[in-house]
């Protein structure tokens, strides 16, 4: 049971609660650094350490801080965890800092992670706290490689920076560009609800056959 | 006890000690990482530097920092700060081949930084690297991507400016194809560097005449003395 529950917080934030598709949390990020796969992979992976290192500090601490200022004191500690991010990235890999540039210390004012703190960390163990914030920070992953990888192909006819066709592929030039994030994100949101709703209509019919059997 | 502490307010002092506590741990936690990874940073910015240097003034394997000071180009070990600095760039034998010039302007979303190497001797540009931008990614930032247009920069006549001509037009020695779609971004690169070129074809030494290369151990007896 113990096991289910950790699994369950696991997978929840990757698909179901996905902070992106379901959620729509982060946007500003999302929209604004996927115009390559690789932008969107190192974007992803500093968000992955700081939201997994805050909920593993607020839900260990979470009785020591005052509920009166625990907002104030989330805050110090996902910034703190950002700007190790900062450091770090600029110091192993200073050409994607180069590129994600401003974006790397908004991740202070990324939603997500404040709300996870809030709604989650605050209120559960440690290890239930650091297996919800591995999976929405990988299912955020997920979002920012799917968006970026999209708009590589169609906007740069490129993955990971390989030139995936000919000479003669003409790249959509708007998908990089902004409008190009909210095109591709529209598009996503639209197949998960379609999804959601085949699904719930799937699921009608399986009870309304399984009460005329009856 | 929990459920306790939790329901009945807590004094002032605990919420401003608890702050007090969570800021100074954080501020040491930043620090720490700062003094970690400040030798790192500061080693790949000179480094990047270096190699640019080496990029844009082919054949090149010595440099040193020039400034202008009362009138003539000299040798610096550390230019003050705001001082603009160009690169001085000498072959094995330490003889002189070109100035690597760093160059700075409005681009099409933020400042290009660049650094072009320059031969005074024929007056002409011979390499461009862009060094920081923010242009477009997939537009703009072929200034550096796009190795036809970085290409068009290693023989490129200064006399009377560098023009921006539409892909495929080059006809002079003074011009060079911009890239298609990345028009903005081009003639930015293009204006940087007559910019800074027409700010410093006075201040450089005449052909024949530039510093000599100063070996690193007598920079380091100058000091002595």
């Amino acid at each position: 049971m113990k096991k289910n529950q950790s699994q369950e917080e696991l997978l929840k934030g990757i698909w179901r609660d996905n902070p992106v598709f379901v959620q729509v949390l982060g946007m500003c990020p999302m929209l604004a650094v996927t115009n390559s796969a690789i932008n969107a992979v190192a974007m992803g992976m500093a968000t992955f350490f700081v939201l997994v290192g805050s909920s593993f500090l607020v839900s260990t601490f979470r009785h020591l801080i005052p509920k009166q200022v625990r907002i104030s004191c989330f805050i110090i500690i996902i910034a703190t965890f950002v700007t190790i991010a900062d450091y770090t990235l600029l110091a192993l890999v200073p050409t994607v800092h180069k590129e994600l540039g401003a974006f790397i210390p908004l991740i202070v004012a990324n939603c997500l992670i404040l709300g996870r703190q809030e709604a989650f960390a605050s209120k559960h163990p440690t290890k239930l706290a650091v297996m919800d914030a591995v999976g929405m920070a990988s299912g955020f992953m997920l979002a920012l490689l799917s968006l970026g990888a999209v708009r590589e192909i169609l906007g740069d006819g490129a993955l990971f920076g390989v030139k995936l066709f000919g000479e003669n592929f003409e790249p959509w030039v708007i998908m990089v560009l902004p409008p190009g994030g909210f095109l591709t994100l529209g598009v996503i949101l639209l197949f998960f609800n379609w999804f959601k709703y085949k699904k719930d209509e799937f699921l009608e019919d399986v009870a309304a056959a399984e009460r005329s059997g009856n | 006890m929990n459920v306790a502490k939790e329901t009945s307010s807590p004094s002032s002092l605990r919420l401003v000690l608890t702050l007090a506590i969570a800021g100074l741990v954080s501020g040491m936690a930043i620090i720490g990482i700062y003094e970690a990874t400040l030798p790192t940073i500061t080693e790949n910015k000179a480094r990047e530097l270096r190699e640019a240097v080496f990029k844009v003034l082919p054949g090149v394997s010595q440099m040193q920092a020039l400034v202008y000071r009362d009138g003539e180009l000299i040798v610096v070990e550390a230019p003050d700060k705001d001082e603009p600095v160009i690169y001085g760039g000498y072959d094995e034998q330490g003889d002189f081949v070109g100035y690597a010039m760093p160059a700075a302007g409005p681009g099409f979303q933020d400042t290009i930084g660049i650094l072009y190497g320059y031969n005074p001797a024929e007056k002409i540009v011979v390499g461009m690297e862009v060094l920081e931008s923010r242009e477009t990614p997939g537009l703009g930032d072929k200034i550096y991507k796009d190795a036809v247009f970085v290409g068009g920069f290693s023989a490129l006549s200064v006399e009377p400016e560098i023009v921006a001509v539409k892909k495929g037009t080059k006809s002079q020695p003074n011009e060079i194809d911009a890239i298609t779609g990345a028009t903005i971004s081009s003639k930015a690169v293009v204006r940087i560097i007559n910019e800074t070129h027409a700010q410093w074809s006075a201040q450089l030494s005449a052909p024949g005449s530039e510093p000599q290369l100063e070996a690193t151990e007598s920079a380091g007896t100058e000091v002595e003395q």
